[in-house]
């Protein structure tokens, strides 16, 4: 893994109202990794990958993308510069059939210039690009309307439409969470198969045990702040991890 | 007790479901299927001038048309876009201020005054409306409701363009089948044309916006833009409607920035099936005479309209065209659970 940073998040701070959802939180990728961030519910997760992609303006701090600062850009910029996103509550296009709902990105200005506007039937191109992530082009899945999918293939569609943006990153919001133990296990080498593929992936997770089995690097987030930032076992050793986690030891 | 509980189970017919493929071209019963309802809507609409009792009526079918186009624009906009636009009355007035002023001031035929108040009314709508494109929600409407009685009341209270008395004497066309021929085929180039557009790859990107404006976001895309481009779009086919409306009556008065335009293509467009397209068309075509043939009734006429709407969206609202599409696509029969 070579060591260039590819996203470099510097003392972010963003409240709502009294309370600092994301609170000073420093952070870098590089490129190539997999980077798992963790933290009870509230601890500002969420909050702190809609702060990096633009959807939620920061109160200070700043990003920078490949040396770049993005900090001030609108999120469709933010995107088009190659940083996708997942929504942990996913709302797919539901009037469309499944792999229209990739049509979207596929027409969108970064696809565009990447394939040099030689992208061919986007309509293939989408229906592939769904086969790959587990939508079973012999049971016409790919052709269903996106309301009538169960939970685990919409996840697989949000991810899908990530990927369609041919990303350099991808944050994850929670990818995993409300689906069974044998989705999760279909899941797990989609995402090993995009970090070979050259893709730099934050992922933001509950499911611990899958997460330690994919990311290189693990942050710990409470009330708004970065607790510890290290290598999965390092991380889970930590004291204040475990007060986080577990509340403090009574003595 | 026993009771048997019963429920209308519906089936998609196999020849729906064999044309929505490309093998139509296959059988004339299938490219039949396909075609009937088309037709009838064209052939429908190019026959009612032939077969309407007199002029007044004749009058009345382009009013309709007139109608049919907003409430056109405002489908495409609030089930393709997902903007809820009560601007019909700033479009027919933009259009139509803009069409009268050219003709009357600067004495340009129609030829040229109508694709330029069309055009023009539709990129300054886009423009006043342009500040309320990037946030969600009910701005949108409000702001396009307010606009016309804005505008309207600026012309009363400086007494411009003939104030309160508009300007009369203008060109009007040369007869009353161009009036009528004109706007049918300029309904149904719209129709279909939105039909097809809603289909595209930008059609899939507006109604993206519709379903999840910050998907599309995520995906690259600056759906300001491509809001601004679909409200352009609706407005050119209300400035449209605007400028045709000038040089039907011959005279341009601050009654185009009346409500009516607002609301009446919304009615039109719950009777007649929201987000078909053709629904708002079918349901402009109802609406308009109707309240025509009403006018017998004196005052009572508002009531029996009123009643007339309400009953269809309790009753029925999905609209007509909903409901005929199923009865044309699905075999129903009830079936015993």
């Amino acid at each position: 893994m070579s060591e260039e940073i590819i996203l470099q998040v510097r003392e972010v701070s963003r409240a709502f109202g009294g309370i600092k959802a994301v609170d000073n939180v420093s952070l870098e990728l590089a490129r190539g990794e997999i980077l798992g961030i963790i933290g009870p519910n509230g601890s500002g997760k969420t909050t702190l990958v809609n702060l990096i992609t633009g959807f939620i303006k920061k109160d200070s701090g700043s990003v920078f993308f490949k040396n770049r600062n993005i900090t001030k850009l609108p999120p469709h910029r933010i995107a088009d510069l190659g940083i996708a996103r997942t929504f942990q509550i996913m709302r797919p296009y539901h009037s469309l059939p499944a792999y229209k709902n990739l049509i979207v990105p596929l027409y969108s200005p970064r696809v565009k210039r990447a394939s040099g506007g030689k992208l061919g039937d986007r309509d293939a191109v989408a229906i592939d690009l769904l086969e790959e992530i587990g939508f079973e082009r012999d049971a016409y899945v790919p052709y269903k309307l996106a309301s009538s999918l169960p939970l685990g293939y919409l996840k697989r569609l949000e991810l899908a439409r990530c990927l369609a943006l041919r990303p350099e990153v991808v944050l994850c919001d929670e990818v995993f969470s409300g689906l069974s133990m044998a989705e999760i296990a279909t899941m797990v080498p989609i995402v090993e198969k995009l970090q070979m593929n050259g893709i730099t992936i934050m992922m933001i997770e509950h499911r611990l045990r899958e997460l330690f089995q994919l990311a290189n690097r693990v942050i710990v987030m409470n009330f708004g702040e970065k607790i510890a930032d290290g290598i999965p076992e390092e991380v889970m050793a930590d004291k204040k991890v475990r007060e986080a986690y577990l509340g403090t030891e009574v003595t | 007790m026993e009771s048997k509980a019963r429920r209308k189970e519906r089936l998609d017919r196999g020849i729906k479901v064999r044309t929505e493929g490309i093998y139509a071209v296959s059988s004339l019963k299938e490219m039949t299927y396909l075609l009937a309802p088309r037709l009838l809507l064209i052939l429908g609409l190019l026959i009612a001038p032939l077969v309407v009792p007199s002029m007044y009526w004749q009058r009345v079918i382009c009013m309709t048309c007139i109608f049919a186009l907003l409430a056109l624009a405002f489908d495409f906009l609030a089930h393709h876009v997902g903007i809820v636009c009560l601007g019909g009355a700033l479009f027919i007035g933009l259009g139509g201020y803009i069409s009268g002023i050219l003709n009357s001031s600067f004495g340009l035929p129609l030829v040229l005054t109508i694709p330029i108040a069309t055009l023009g009314g539709a990129l300054i709508s886009t423009l006043l409306l342009l500040p309320c494109l990037p946030v969600r929600g009910i701005y949108f409407a409000i702001v396009s409701l307010m606009y016309p009685l804005m505008l309207s009341r600026i012309i009363e209270a400086l007494g411009l363009f003939g104030g309160t008395d508009g300007i009369a004497g203008l060109t009007t066309f040369p007869n009353i089948w161009v009036d009528q021929y004109l706007i049918i085929g300029v309904v149904l180039i719209a129709v279909f044309s939105l039909r097809r557009l809603v289909n595209e790859d930008i059609g899939l990107v507006l109604r993206g916006i519709k379903d999840n404006d910050q998907a599309v976001k995520a995906s690259g895309m600056n759906i300001t833009w491509y809001k601004a481009q679909a409200v352009f779009l609706a407005a050119t086919i209300g400035c449209f409607a605007g400028a045709y409306l000038t040089h039907l009556y011959g005279w341009v008065g601050i009654s185009l920035f009346g409500l009516d335009f607002s609301i009446l293509p919304i009615a039109a467009t719950v009777l007649g099936g929201m987000g078909t397209l053709v629904g708002p068309v079918l349901g402009a075509s109802i609406l308009t005479p109707l309240s025509e043939m009403l006018r017998a009734l004196g005052p009572l006429r508002i009531v029996f309209y009123c009643l007339i709407l309400v009953g269809f969206i309790l009753f029925k609202p999905e609209g007509l065209m909903n409901y005929f599409q199923r009865k044309y696509h699905q075999f129903e029969h009830w079936i015993e659970v």
